[in-house]
């Protein structure tokens, strides 16, 4: 397989390639792990944006008008780790299921 | 060409198979946030390896390949030379390793790389065991940390990687951690715009091998700061330069009682244990007011 890329100079414009290459951006469904999810305190959060920063999949979004932070549900791990780090305590993990996170 | 099925986040994957609660998306995430796209990545077997791909299926938005343990300071050597060789003076090579991957099998061509000050960042993550394979003890696992290979308890101390890279005389060296993560970025963005081999040492808790709930990652990373088990400093044209002093410097119980690992330490180990830390910050200290 070769593969036209962008090439420094002095070198040919395409390139072999030997062994297997990874040419496709895919993810896992992490969300399916999920026993649990954050649920935010609009009236508490200040958003810092501390929860986004330290989450691990990068599932939070603050904004800056409106709901203070929406999450990406096909990926948070439900780790926990944004409700622990909220300085405000405005995150709080529910069961994953419950009634309160289908209402 | 890379085709994108997902949007991603930075340059990585939305979705990884990293533990509940395991950091090392975000350390890969600002890192490459910092360094940009003209990148290429080296990494080793590990947690890690599973950012450089799996089959056709990628995880990074920036090519990389996956060495073995022992030679990544090596592939990387390769490639910043084939770089230099070309005129590219721009391309950044990164090496991103775990502890096992660093501190023992790759330790000599990470040890060479120095010597020949090789224009690469090394960057490692510290999980202070072989995670990946199943926790078995590394040689940065810390005194009375209980592993599979080491279950009653770690007998001796772990490694001192950051002196072993400072007693190199490298441009620049870092200790940084997940718990502080715009320090991280800072210290990332300082070793980016330097030439010559750069190393940072980034302490990663693993809630699997550590034994604590995935939600306590950063307050554990936080207490190893405190505690001084994990001190952060920067090395630059030889002068040390060390974070703010710990807080509850040598007292390492509120740290053990938080993990799993930790169960079978008793008085003597803990005492053991604050002394060492203690004894190397005092050192650290000495070397920093030089």
């Amino acid at each position: 397989m070769s593969t036209p890329r962008n090439t420094p100079m002095n070198t040919p414009r395409t390139r072999k390639v030997l062994g297997p290459c990874s040419h496709v951006l895919v993810a896992a469904r992490t969300g399916s792990w999920r026993t649990e999810r954050p649920k935010a305190d609009e009236a508490l959060c200040v958003r810092c944006g501390t929860c986004a920063r330290y989450c691990p999949t990068a599932c939070i979004t603050v904004h800056r008008e409106g709901p203070p932070l929406s999450f990406d549900w096909d990926y948070c791990k439900g780790c926990g780790i944004c409700a622990n780090e909220c300085p405000k305590q405005a995150l709080t993990m529910i069961a994953e299921g419950s009634e309160e996170a289908c209402p | 060409m890379l085709t994108y099925k997902v949007q991603p986040k930075g340059a990585v994957s939305p979705g990884m198979n990293t533990c509940q609660g395991c950091m090392i998306d975000v350390i890969f995430r600002n890192a490459l946030d910092v360094l940009g796209p003209d990148t290429v990545l080296v990494i080793p077997p590990g947690c890690a390896a599973q950012f450089s791909g799996c089959g056709p299926e990628a995880s990074v938005t920036v090519p990389g390949i996956q060495g073995n343990l022992e030679n990544s300071a090596a592939i990387a050597t390769g490639i910043a030379r084939g770089f230099r060789h070309q005129g590219n003076e721009h391309t950044h090579v990164v090496v991103i390793a775990g502890d096992g991957g660093t501190v023992d099998i790759g330790l000599q061509s990470l040890s060479g790389a120095m010597e020949r000050n090789e224009n690469i960042l090394y960057i490692c993550y510290d999980n202070e065991a072989y995670m990946n394979t199943g926790v078995q003890g590394s040689s940065s696992t810390p005194l009375a940390a209980s592993t599979t290979t080491t279950p009653a308890g770690k007998p001796v101390n772990s490694k001192d990687l950051i002196q072993i890279v400072m007693a190199h005389h490298v441009p620049y060296a870092a200790t940084a951690s997940v718990a502080n993560i715009p320090d991280l970025r800072r210290k990332v963005e300082k070793a980016r715009d330097i030439r010559g081999c750069r190393v940072l040492h980034v302490m990663s808790p693993c809630p699997t091998g550590w034994g604590y709930p995935p939600a306590k990652t950063v307050e554990v990373a936080r207490e190893a700061i405190n505690s001084g088990a994990w001190v952060l400093l920067e090395y630059e044209e030889g002068k040390i330069r060390l974070g703010k002093k710990p807080s509850d410097l040598g007292h390492v119980e509120k740290y053990f009682a938080l993990q799993k690992r930790f169960r079978n330490a008793d008085e003597e180990d803990m005492r053991r244990a604050g002394a060492h830390i203690a004894e190397r910050y005092a050192w650290l200290e000495k070397m920093a007011a030089l």
